[in-house]
C-alpha cells in the first residue's frame, strides 16, 4: 500500500519544529510501523536528507523505548507499543500524523525523540525497596499471598514508556507513579518504606513539569501494558494514609 | 590449519581460582585470600561501569552500596531499557524447593554438560553456588516472581534439565529482575553514590601504564566526545548477536565497547560460540528488522512437529496424528521437547532442509498446544503464557490457541566474549568484564534460564568481591584528559567519526549490516564447514573495504545522529565477523552451538574432539590486518566426567 506521512521534524530542543510530509510506497501489511519508518529513513539517507530520529530498541514491546503519537493517539490505534503495531492496521491511501510525546515533562531531543529522564527521577526519589546486596533472608522466609503477588505483578509490568503522560490532557505522570507505588506497596517487603515512598515519589512528580491527575483515564486507555486506574486509587489511599499518620517528606 | 589465518602464542591460564582446595570450597577460599578495601577507603576509589543490564545494573548498584564511587554509562535513555529487559523465561537456582533431587552440584553438572564440556569448572560451580542468593536478593527487592496459592514461589522446568529449578515472573522474568536492579541503581543515584551518563556510548578504552584507567565516550545528544577516568573499568555491554543483523537482540545491542577493549589488548574468547534459539517467529519479509523470541518455556507444554510428508500444505488442524512427526519426542524420548537449544534448533533446521518445513517460506515448524489445552484448559495456558500468545498474535495476525505457533531458530545469545579469569578480570589489568560480554560460564551452549542467573551472579555477588582485591592496590596515580594515552584515544575516536561522515558513498549503513548478517547466517550460522567459512573469509574483507569507501552516513558529528551511531557499530561488527569465522574454522570439531558439518556422529549429533580442542580459544588482536594470535586455555575436568552428551 501507499501512504502519506506527516512527521514532526525538530532539530533540537532549542529550535522550533514543524510537520513535514513524506510519501512511502509498497508498504507491506506485515511490516511493523517502525519498519515502515526504517524504509522511509533509508530513502531519506540516500536522497541526502536527514533521517527521522525516533527512539526504539527491543522492538518486541518490552523495553519501553519507542513511543509516538499516531493520529493523535499515544502508540497508535492498537493498545500496544508502536513497535508491535503492524501496517495491517492501516489501509492504502491513509494519511498518518506522527508526532513525539507531547508534554512539558518530556522536552524534545530531536524529531520524535523526547527526554523522559523525569520518570527515572521519580523512581530515584523512592520507587524501590532498600535491600542492599547480601542482606536478604531466604526467599521463602516471607510467603506472599498469590492474590497480592499477582496484583503486584500486574502493576510491575509498567515499561516506563510515558504513553500515559502523553495521552493525559493534564500531562500527568500519575499512572506511572501509581504503578510503582502499587507494585511495591502490595508486597510485605515493601511495607517499611510504604509511607515515605508515596510521599517522596509524589513530591518528585510535582517537582517535574507534569500536571495533576483528575482521573480522566486516558492514561490507562493507551497503556500498552494495561495498567489499571485502580493503581491510582491505591496511590491516593496510601498518600492520604501517610499524611494522616503525620509523615512528612524528608526531601 | 594454515598459518596465514592466525598464529599461535603462549598458552593462557586462570591463576586466581584456588585449585589447592576442593571445588566446593574454592569460592569461599578465594574471597578469604583476596585483599580487601577498608570501608573508609572505598570513597577514594572510583569505578566506571559500562552498561545497565542485569550484570551492569546490579554491579553498579552493589559497588555503590559498598561505598565505591561509581560512574555508570549507557546508550539508551534510561537504565531500565537494557536488553536484559526482554528475557522471558526464567532464572535457574539450585534451591531444590521442589524436592526433586536438585543441588548445587546438579546445577553445576547440568550447566557443564549443557555447555558441551567447553566451560571452566571453577566458574560454573561458583555460579551454581551463588544462584540461591540471587533469588533471595531479588525477592527482598520486591521482584514479583510467580507464586502458588500457599504464597510460596513456583518453579518450572527448562531445556536441558530434569528438575524444576527455574523461577519465573510470567513471560517477563528479565523485565522484573532488571527493574529490581534498576531500582537499586536509581536508589544509589538518588543518594549521590552513582554518577549517571545516559545516552552516552563508550568508543574506546584508555590504558595507562598497563592498566585500564578510563574510557572515551560520545554524548549521543550533543555529539561531544570526552574522556572519563577511574581506578577500574567494568564492561557489562552485552553480547554480539547483532553481527547477524537479524537476531532476537534489541536493535541497539552491539559489540563496540567490547571490541574496542579487544583492540586495546583484551583477549576475545570463543567468538564462534553463538546460540541459535529454537523458538522464534519466522522471518516474514526483506524489510524485517529483528526477530522475536517465543520463550523456551513454551516447550514445556507445546509439542514440536512437522508433517511426515514433504510439501504437505494442509491446515495443521487437518493433518491427522499419524501423519505428524513429533521429531524431538521421537529422537530424544528422555528429554523430548525439552532438549537443549542447540539440539532443538538443529533438528528443526534438518526437517526444513528435508523439505518438511511449514509456513509460506518453508522455514518453520509447528509448536502445538492442542494437547496442553485439552489437558489443562485454555485458562491455565492463558495464565502461564498469555503474553506470549498475545505477542504472537500481534506480529503474525494468527491466533495460536487455535492454530498453534510456527517457529524457526534465530540467533539469540553469544557464549563467546572477552576472556576473563576467575576474578572476571580480562587480560588488561583493571578491566573487568561481566554478563554476556564475557566468555563466561556457558561453554559452547547456554542452557535456558542461565543468562539471567549469570548476569546477576556476576553483578551482585562475584565482581563486588573480586574487584576489591584489585582496588586494594589503589588509588592509582591520577590521570586526566591531557595524558598522552587519553589524547591518543580521543583523537582516534574523533578521526573515525570524521572519516565515517566524510565517505559520502552510495550505500546505507543498514544495507551493509544486512549483507554482513545474511553472510554470517548462511556461512557461519547453524552449520559451518571449511568451505562455507573460507567463502565467508574471502568475502568479509571485501565488505569491509566497500564499507570504508562507499558508505553513506548522514548528518553531522555534533548532533543527535542515530545513523552515525549505527555506522560505528557496523564497522566493528565487520571486524568481529572475520574473527568469528577464523575461530569457527580453526575449531575443527562440533560442540554445542558450534556445529561443523565435518564433525558429526552417524546420527547427525555434534561430535566433539576432546583430544585436540578441549580448550578455550582466546584471540589476541594484532594491528594492520596481520593475523590474530591464538592463546589456548586448557580445560581440565576434575569433577565432571567428559562424555558425549546424550539426551536420548
Amino acid at each position: 500500500m501507499n501512504l502519506t506521512l506527516k512527521v514532526w521534524r525538530q532539530l533540537d530542543r532549542t529550535q522550533k519544529g514543524k510537520m513535514v510530509t513524506y510519501h512511502v510506497t509498497d508498504v507491506s501489511p506485515d511490516m511493523s510501523f517502525l519498519e515502515m519508518l526504517d524504509v522511509l529513513n533509508e530513502k531519506l539517507i540516500l536522497e541526502g536528507d536527514d533521517p527521522v530520529a525516533f527512539d526504539h530498541d527491543c522492538r518486541e514491546g518490552i523495553c519501553g523505548s519507542c513511543g509516538l503519537m499516531i493520529d493523535g493517539i499515544a502508540h497508535g490505534p492498537e493498545q500496544a507499543t508502536v513497535c508491535q503495531l503492524h501496517m495491517r492496521s492501516f489501509k492504502d491511501g491513509d494519511v498518518i500524523d506522527i508526532e513525539p510525546w507531547r508534554s512539558g515533562g518530556f522536552p524534545v531531543v530531536k524529531d520524535l525523540v523526547v527526554d523522559r529522564s523525569a520518570l527515572d527521577r521519580i523512581i530515584s526519589a523512592g520507587g524501590f525497596i532498600s535491600a542492599p546486596t547480601g542482606t536478604a533472608p531466604d526467599a521463602h522466609a516471607v510467603p506472599v499471598p498469590k492474590k497480592d503477588s499477582d496484583a503486584a505483578f500486574d502493576a510491575a509490568t509498567c515499561i516506563g514508556c510515558g504513553a500515559c503522560v502523553a495521552a493525559c490532557p493534564n500531562g500527568s505522570a500519575m499512572l506511572f507513579t501509581a504503578a510503582k507505588v502499587s507494585h511495591l506497596g502490595l508486597l510485605p517487603q515493601g511495607q517499611p518504606e510504604r509511607d515515605m515512598r508515596v510521599l517522596r515519589m509524589v513530591a518528585q512528580q510535582d517537582a517535574e513539569d507534569f500536571g495533576g491527575c483528575s482521573n480522566i483515564g486516558e492514561c490507562s486507555a493507551v497503556c500498552p501494558k494495561g495498567i489499571s486506574m485502580e493503581t491510582i486509587s491505591r496511590l491516593n489511599h496510601d498518600l492520604l494514609g501517610a499524611l494522616r499518620a503525620g509523615a512528612v517528606p524528608t526531601s | 590449519m594454515p598459518l596465514d589465518l592466525f598464529t599461535v602464542g603462549e598458552p593462557i591460564a586462570d591463576t586466581k581460582a584456588p585449585r589447592d582446595v576442593p571445588i566446593d570450597k574454592r569460592w569461599d577460599e578465594r574471597k578469604f585470600r583476596a585483599k580487601l578495601v577498608n570501608p573508609a577507603n572505598r570513597r577514594r576509589l572510583s569505578i566506571i561501569v559500562v552498561g545497565t543490564g542485569l550484570a551492569g545494573g546490579s554491579a553498579a548498584a552493589t559497588l555503590a552500596e559498598m561505598g565505591y564511587r561509581v560512574q555508570n554509562f549507557w546508550f539508551q535513555d534510561s537504565p531500565r531499557r537494557a536488553h536484559s529487559v526482554a528475557a522471558q523465561g526464567g532464572i535457574n537456582a539450585a534451591k531444590n524447593y521442589r524436592n526433586d533431587g536438585d543441588s548445587v552440584h546438579r546445577l553445576f553438572y547440568d550447566t557443564v554438560k549443557g555447555g558441551d564440556f567447553r566451560s571452566r569448572e571453577d566458574n560454573v560451580y561458583r555460579l551454581a553456588e551463588v544462584s540461591t542468593n540471587i533469588i533471595d536478593q531479588c525477592v527482598a527487592q520486591g521482584v514479583p516472581f510467580a507464586r502458588e496459592y500457599g504464597g510460596l514461589l513456583d518453579n518450572r522446568s527448562f531445556g536441558g534439565a530434569q528438575v524444576s529449578r527455574t523461577f519465573y515472573a510470567r513471560g517477563q522474568t528479565g523485565q522484573q529482575l532488571l527493574y529490581g536492579a534498576y531500582q537499586a541503581l536509581e536508589r544509589q543515584i538518588g543518594l549521590g553514590n552513582v554518577e549517571q551518563h545516559p545516552r552516552t556510548e563508550m568508543l574506546d578504552l584508555i590504558v595507562v601504564d598497563g592498566r585500564a584507567r578510563g574510557i572515551v565516550v560520545r554524548d549521543l545528544i550533543t555529539g561531544a566526545i570526552s574522556s572519563h577516568f577511574a581506578d577500574a573499568v567494568v564492561l557489562a555491554s552485552g553480547g554480539y548477536s547483532n553481527v547477524f543483523y537479524l537476531s532476537t537482540n534489541a536493535k541497539g545491542s552491539n559489540v563496540t565497547a567490547a571490541w574496542r577493549a579487544h583492540k586495546r589488548g583484551a583477549l576475545f574468547a570463543n567468538p564462534c560460540y553463538t546460540q541459535i534459539h529454537p523458538t522464534c517467529i519466522p522471518v516474514s519479509g526483506d524489510y524485517q528488522s529483528k526477530l522475536t523470541l517465543m520463550s523456551e518455556s513454551l516447550r514445556n507444554d507445546g509439542r514440536v512437529w512437522v508433517p511426515k510428508e514433504r510439501g504437505d500444505e494442509r491446515d495443521p488442524r487437518q493433518i491427522p496424528e499419524d501423519e505428524r512427526d513429533y521429531f524431538l519426542e521421537r529422537k530424544y524420548p528422555a528429554f523430548g521437547n525439552l532438549v537443549p537449544r542447540d539440539i532443538a534448533s538443529r533438528q528443526a533446521k534438518n526437517v526444513c532442509d528435508e523439505g518438511r518445513g511449514v509456513g509460506p517460506s518453508g522455514l518453520g515448524v509447528y509448536l502445538d498446544f492442542t494437547d496442553a489445552i485439552q489437558r489443562m484448559g485454555r485458562k491455565t495456558i492463558e495464565a502461564k503464557y498469555g503474553n506470549l500468545f498475545d505477542m504472537y498474535n500481534r506480529i503474525t495476525g494468527e491466533d495460536a490457541y487455535e492454530t498453534g505457533m510456527r517457529i524457526y531458530p534465530a540467533v539469540h545469545y553469544t557464549m563467546g566474549g572477552l576472556w576473563v579469569d576467575y576474578d572476571l578480570e580480562s587480560t588488561i589489568p583493571g578491566l573487568f568484564v561481566i554478563g554476556e560480554a564475557n566468555f563466561s560460564d556457558h561453554g559452547a551452549n547456554r542452557l535456558g534460564a542461565s543468562a539471567l542467573m549469570q548476569g546477576l551472579a556476576d553483578g551482585y555477588f562475584v565482581l563486588p568481591n573480586t574487584i576489591s582485591n584489585y582496588l586494594a592496590a589503589g588509588p592509582f596515580p591520577k590521570v586526566d584528559a591531557t595524558h598522552p594515552a587519553a589524547v591518543e584515544a580521543e583523537q582516534g575516536v574523533r578521526a573515525q567519526t570524521e572519516r565515517l561522515l566524510s565517505i559520502n558513498g552510495t550505500r546505507t549503513v543498514a544495507s551493509f549490516h544486512r549483507e554482513l548478517g545474511k553472510l554470517m547466517w548462511d556461512l557461519c550460522g547453524m552449520e559451518r564447514s571449511e568451505e562455507s567459512l573460507r567463502k565467508a573469509l574471502d568475502r568479509i574483507p571485501e565488505i569491509r573495504h566497500e564499507f570504508w569507501t562507499n558508505v553513506k552516513v548522514s548528518g553531522e558529528q555534533g548532533r543527535f545522529n542515530q545513523n552515525l551511531e549505527h555506522a560505528g557499530r557496523v564497522a566493528d561488527f565487520i571486524e568481529l565477523a572475520e574473527l568469528m569465522c577464523v575461530d569457527a574454522l580453526h575449531r575443527n570439531e562440533s560442540c554445542g552451538g558450534h556445529f561443523r558439518a565435518e564433525s558429526q556422529t552417524p546420527e547427525g549429533e555434534a561430535l566433539r574432539d576432546d583430544e585436540n580442542y578441549a580448550y578455550v580459544a582466546a584471540w589476541e588482536y594484532t594491528p594492520n590486518g596481520t593475523p590474530p594470535v591464538l592463546h589456548r586455555e586448557a580445560l581440565e575436568y576434575e569433577y565432571v566426567h567428559l562424555a558425549q552428551r546424550s539426551y536420548k
